[in-house]
C-alpha cells in the first residue's frame, strides 16, 4: 500500500469510528426510553394517580409519592432560585471583575458539578442533627442548595448577552442601578431567566441521592413539612431494588413519568432559547 | 415630566443600597455553601478520623459489629469504575464530538446535539435501574463469558476478568457511569472544538491534509486544554455519581482482583447504609467517606474548571 492509500485509509477508519461512536451514544439514549415506555406503560394505570403507595405485596399507586416530590421540588426552587438569581445579578452587575466575583464564580462551577450525596450529607449534619429527625423541609434544602448554581449560572450569563445600550440609557435618564436591574434588565432577559429555572426544576426533580437522608420516604400522605415526606426518587429506589412484582411495576411506572416530565422541561428551556436566539437574530 | 419630590434622591440611594446588598449576600451565601459543606463534613467525620487515624484510608476492613471501618475498599471501587468509565467514554466522547463539529450534515447537528444533551438530563436513577434490570442481563449472558474465556486467560490482565460472570459489579458500574458522562464529555469537546478558528482548519486542508490530519494536527493540540478540561470534568462526575453505582455494584467491602466481582464505592456505601447506620462511628466513618469524596471531587472539577477557563481566556484574547 503506498502512503496516499495509507493516509486515505486511516483517515476513513477514524471517521467511521467516529460515526460509530455518535451511533452508540444515540444508541443508548433510544435503549433507554425504550425499556422505559415498555416496561413504564405496562405498570401505568389511574390508581398511579389516585392511591397511596402500597405495602409489600399489596396493590397501590404513586399519589403521595407524586405529591411529595412536588412539594419539595417546587419549595427548593422557592428558595433556591432567588438567592441563584439576586447572586448571578450581583457578578453580572455589581461586581463584575473584582476578585471576590472570580472566586464565587470559581466556586459555583464547583458546586455545579460537586456529587448531589455530597450535599445530603451537608444538610443531614447542618439540619437533620439539628432537629433529630428527617424532614421534608430538609429534603427541600437540599434541593434548594442544587438549585442555586443552575439559576446563578444562567442568570449571570443571561443578564451579560442584554445590549449595554439599554443599560445606558436608563442609566442616563437618571435611574440607579437598582431601577435598571429590575426595570430594564430582568424583563430583557427573562425567557433566559426562566429557562435557567426550568433547567434547575429538571436538574433538582430527579435527585434521588441528597433526599435519602434528609427527607427519607413516607408510606402515607403528608402534608406536614416537619415530617418525613414521601418522594418519587426514593420510592423508585425502594421499590426497584424489592423482590415484589408490584413494588417493581410502580418503579417503573415512577421511573417513566420521571424522565418524561424532565424530559419535557429540558426540551421546552432549549425551546425558549432558541426563540430568544431568533429574536434576536431578528 | 414627573416632579421629583426633595426626598427622591435619598429614597432611591436607600432602595439602591438594599438592593445591593440583597444581592452581594446572595453571591457570598455560595461562598458560604461551600466552606458550610467542608466544615460539616469535617465535624462529622472527625470522630472516625481521630479514632481510626490515617490507617482509616489504608485499612480494607468494613464490620459495623466490631464497630472497625477502613476506606480502602470504597476508595479503591471509585477510583476503578471511574478509570473504567473514562476509558470508554472518552474515546467514545472524542468521536461523538468529532462527528458533530467535522461530519455531521448541517441539518442533522442539531437534533444529535440535542439528544446527546438530553442524555445528560436524565436522572441518575434511571440509569441504575436501567443497568440493573437490562444492561446487567446482557453483561452477564453475553459479554462476561466471552471475557473470561477470552482475556481470562491472557498473562498479566488475565486475573481481571476471573470468576463467575454475575453480572452486577465493578464491570458494569464502570459501563453505566461511562453511558452517564458520555454527553458531557462530548458536549464539552464539542463545544471546544468549535472555538478552533475556521482559518486553521482551511489552511489544513488547504495543503492537502486529510479530515483526520487536520483533526489530528491541527483541531487536538489547539483545543488540548478544553479537551483535558472537559475529560476531567466528566471524570468529576464519575467518581461522584451515586444511584446509578448504588443499583450495580453489588454493595460489597472487599477488594477483589476480578473486575467482574461486586464491590462498593464511595458514594453507593453512604447511600446504601446511611440510614441503617447504627453507632456514632459507623455513622461517622460514612461521613468520613463523604469527605474523602468531597476532597477528590473537589480536585479533580477545581482542575478542570481551572484549564477551561485558562482556554475560555485565551479564546477572549485572541478575538
Amino acid at each position: 500500500m503506498n502512503r496516499r492509500m495509507l493516509r486515505k485509509f486511516k483517515n476513513g477508519a477514524f471517521l467511521t469510528l467516529s460515526l460509530l461512536a455518535t451511533l452508540t451514544g444515540l444508541a443508548c439514549l433510544a435503549a433507554l426510553l425504550w425499556t422505559l415506555i415498555s416496561h413504564g406503560l405496562g405498570g401505568m394505570s389511574s390508581r398511579i394517580f389516585t392511591q397511596m403507595t402500597p405495602p409489600p405485596g399489596g396493590q397501590g399507586g404513586l399519589l403521595n409519592a407524586l405529591y411529595g416530590s412536588a412539594v419539595m421540588t417546587l419549595l427548593g426552587i422557592l428558595i433556591g432560585s432567588p438567592i441563584g438569581v439576586l447572586a448571578g445579578t450581583y457578578l453580572a452587575e455589581y461586581g463584575r471583575s473584582s476578585r471576590l466575583s472570580t472566586a464565587i464564580r470559581f466556586i459555583n462551577d464547583v458546586l455545579l458539578s460537586a456529587p448531589s450525596i455530597i450535599v445530603g450529607l451537608f444538610v443531614y449534619e447542618v439540619v437533620v442533627v439539628r432537629m433529630g429527625h428527617f424532614s421534608a423541609i430538609a429534603g427541600a434544602l437540599a434541593l434548594a442548595v442544587l438549585a442555586i448554581p443552575v439559576t446563578l449560572r444562567t442568570t449571570e450569563d443571561m443578564l451579560n448577552l442584554v445590549p449595554v445600550g439599554m443599560k445606558d440609557s436608563s442609566a442616563a435618564l437618571g435611574a440607579y442601578p437598582w431601577r435598571t436591574t429590575l426595570s430594564v434588565l430582568y424583563p430583557a432577559a427573562r425567557s433566559g431567566i426562566v429557562t435557567g429555572l426550568l433547567l434547575a426544576i429538571a436538574r433538582i426533580s430527579g435527585e434521588t441521592a441528597p433526599l435519602l437522608f434528609t427527607a427519607l420516604n413516607n408510606q402515607f400522605w403528608s402534608n406536614n413539612l416537619n415530617a418525613p415526606m414521601a418522594n418519587l426518587p426514593v420510592v423508585i429506589f425502594q421499590f426497584a431494588l424489592s423482590p415484589y412484582k408490584d413494588w417493581q411495576d410502580l418503579a417503573w411506572a415512577g421511573a417513566l413519568i420521571i424522565t418524561v416530565t424532565i424530559l419535557l422541561l429540558s426540551i421546552s428551556a432549549r425551546v425558549l432559547l432558541a426563540l430568544l436566539q431568533m429574536q434576536r437574530g431578528s | 415630566m414627573a416632579i421629583i419630590e426633595p426626598g427622591h434622591a435619598a429614597k432611591q440611594l436607600i432602595y439602591e443600597r438594599i438592593f445591593r446588598s440583597a444581592t452581594f449576600t446572595a453571591a457570598i451565601l455560595v461562598l458560604l455553601i461551600l466552606g458550610g459543606v467542608a466544615a460539616s463534613l469535617l465535624r462529622g467525620a472527625w470522630p472516625a478520623l481521630s479514632h481510626f487515624g490515617f490507617s482509616f484510608v489504608t485499612r480494607e476492613i468494613w464490620n459495623p459489629v466490631t464497630d472497625q471501618f477502613g476506606a480502602l475498599a470504597p476508595i479503591y471501587g471509585t477510583v476503578v469504575t471511574s478509570l473504567i468509565a473514562m476509558l470508554l467514554a472518552v474515546p467514545a466522547g472524542f468521536g461523538i464530538a468529532l462527528f458533530l463539529t467535522e461530519l455531521c450534515p448541517p441539518l442533522l447537528k442539531r437534533p444529535i446535539g440535542v439528544a446527546v444533551e438530553l442524555l445528560a438530563a436524565v436522572p441518575s436513577i434511571i440509569f441504575g435501574i436501567w443497568g440493573l434490570f437490562v444492561l446487567a442481563p446482557v453483561l452477564q449472558r453475553h459479554v462476561q463469558p466471552w471475557l473470561i474465556g477470552s482475556l481470562g486467560n491472557a498473562p498479566a490482565i488475565g486475573r481481571l476478568f476471573k470468576g463467575p460472570p454475575y453480572g452486577i459489579g465493578i464491570l458494569t458500574a464502570g459501563v453505566v457511569l461511562a453511558i452517564m458522562v458520555l454527553p458531557f464529555i462530548a458536549a464539552t469537546m464539542r463545544d471546544v472544538f468549535d472555538t478552533v478558528p475556521p482559518m486553521l482548519k482551511e489552511s489544513g486542508y488547504g495543503l492537502g491534509a486529510t479530515t483526520w490530519e487536520v483533526i489530528w494536527n491541527v483541531v487536538v493540540p489547539h483545543s488540548r486544554a478544553g479537551i483535558v478540561g472537559g475529560v476531567m470534568l466528566g471524570l468529576g462526575r464519575a467518581l461522584g455519581e451515586t444511584m446509578a453505582v448504588t443499583f450495580v455494584i453489588g454493595n460489597a467491602h472487599r477488594i477483589s482482583s476480578s473486575l467482574l466481582a461486586p464491590g462498593t464505592t464511595i458514594s453507593s456505601a453512604i447511600a446504601n447504609e446511611f440510614t441503617e447506620a447504627v453507632g456514632d462511628l459507623y455513622t461517622s466513618s460514612l461521613i468520613a467517606l463523604g469527605l474523602l469524596l468531597f476532597l477528590i471531587t473537589f480536585t479533580v472539577i477545581a482542575l478542570a474548571q481551572a484549564m477551561l477557563r485558562r482556554l475560555e481566556r485565551r479564546v477572549g484574547a485572541a478575538v
